[in-house]
């Protein structure tokens, strides 16, 4: 079973489809009993990082999180990546800080939000092709970068710390590559 | 490298794509759903489904075809046509759309681009621009009702406008070039990019696949979208992107 963190922020509607297509079970929740349960964590995510954070604490679902980040796969998709991380310049506020590092507004020449299909850099022989990437703040870190894309600048693409993992682009809409991507993450990820 | 999109819009009317043919009225085409995944399987980057059922049956049919689509379908989907409110949007996105365009609505009430991309996320209000130059004020303007009624809003104001209110991507379809099949609007299109710094997705006037590559070569458009061209098979999606490709405009491959 994998729990798709409920806490009001964003369209899962679609995650839960794709998750669905894959054969996998998937509840909806932000109880702390179904979370516990869960094979499998996923923290979406579309919106304000404050926002997020604060319907995070406002559900008091930060030590349930803070337990099973150590525990069982969990996937940060979108804004749900960056709020593993230590902080944002998007409503200036503290994330989760499960990975080092910080979200930062995408700066240069180039439309922002960056929007639209962008290719994987990356030495995983799965993990080549284009995926769909739709955000305008990106994480800034050196550590545990599993593919990234370039954006006139390096954006941070995959992130993996063990059983943690956050993905910046939408699996869920990149085509079959993005399935594939999404499934590797729950088996397990990409450098184990 | 980011990719240059190429987009199949839909026309769909009480849950069935139809599709404009001039002084004839409507056609139907087929099942969105299945038109859907043929697109994507064809190689198109992402849908937008505009919904002219004029009906709240044919509003409350549109999202059960998104509804459908979202299960099978998994690259972004943009619904647009009558969205009026913030709740109108939150169905549809409820319902599997990616990002909900808006037009008539949004210049009747701008302040619903701040309340929904602050609700929703500037990712998902993409503004919707009818323009068509007013030769005698030398100056596009916006129309609405499908190009049939002027407002008295410059086209340029209000993309800046509407760009500052929070919107994440354009939507512009020059009226003048819309059905004529010559290519689009380069000139209309570079003014928007040196306006604002949100991505535009091109529409109106695509005729061949030269018209895109022109269109990404001239300009600095994140996407191009033709609708008759594609349903009537005049020209491929993946001949597009090849033509494209080999003038040396990125484009993604599936």
């Amino acid at each position: 079973m994998i729990a798709i963190v409920d806490y009001g922020l964003g369209n899962i509607a679609n995650l839960s489809n794709a998750l669905h297509y894959l054969g996998h079970d998937v509840i909806v929740t932000h109880d702390k009993k179904e979370l516990n349960e869960a094979d499998t964590i996923i923290l979406p995510g579309v919106g304000h990082f404050k926002d997020a954070m604060n319907r995070l604490s406002e559900l008091d679902l930060l030590p349930v999180l803070n337990e099973l980040k150590d525990k069982k796969p969990f996937i940060g998709i979108c804004l749900g990546m960056q709020l593993l991380f230590e902080k944002s310049e998007e409503g200036n506020v503290d994330g989760l800080s499960y990975l080092p590092g910080t979200v930062k507004k995408i700066t240069g020449s180039l439309p922002v939000p960056h929007l639209g299909w962008n290719q994987l850099d990356a030495p995983l022989p799965s993990l080549q092709g284009d995926v769909y990437f739709i955000h305008s703040y990106k994480v800034h870190t050196e550590e545990n970068i599993v593919a990234t894309a370039t954006y006139e600048e390096p954006v941070v693409a995959i992130v993996q710390k063990e059983n943690l993992i956050g993905i910046q682009f939408h699996p869920e809409k990149s085509g079959n590559l993005g399935l594939q991507i999404l499934n590797q993450a729950i088996k397990g990820g990409f450098n184990l | 490298m980011i990719k240059k999109r190429i987009i199949p819009c839909l026309d769909v009317r009480d849950g069935i794509v139809v599709k404009g043919i001039q002084f004839k009225g409507l056609r139907e085409i087929g099942d969105p759903v299945e038109l859907a995944k043929r697109y994507n399987t064809l190689g198109a980057d992402e849908l937008v489904f505009l919904d002219i059922s004029a009906t709240d049956t044919g509003n409350a049919l549109m999202l059960d075809v998104i509804r459908k689509t979202a299960k099978e379908l998994f690259i972004p989907m943009t619904i647009g046509g009558g969205l009026k409110s913030s709740e109108d949007i939150s169905a549809v996105l409820n319902a599997g759309a990616d990002k909900v365009s808006l037009n008539s609505a949004a210049l009747k009430n701008p302040s619903l681009i701040n309340e929904t991309s602050e609700k929703f996320g500037s990712q998902c209000i993409c503004i919707a621009v009818d323009a068509k130059w007013v030769g005698a004020e030398q100056d596009w303007y916006c129309y609405t009702h499908g190009g049939k009624k002027k407002t008295d809003i410059k086209t340029l104001d209000w993309v800046k406008e509407v760009e500052s209110r929070g919107a994440g991507e354009l939507l512009i379809t020059s009226m003048d070039y819309d059905g004529m099949q010559q290519g689009f609007d380069h000139v209309l299109l570079s003014k928007i990019k040196e306006t604002v710094n949100i991505p535009v997705i091109a529409s109106g006037g695509a005729g061949n696949a030269q018209h895109f590559a022109d269109l990404f070569l001239d300009t600095d458009v994140s996407a191009g979208l033709a609708a008759s061209i594609f349903h009537d098979e005049d020209v491929s999606i993946q001949e597009v992107k090849n033509l494209c490709q080999l003038k040396g405009v990125p484009m993604r491959h599936v």
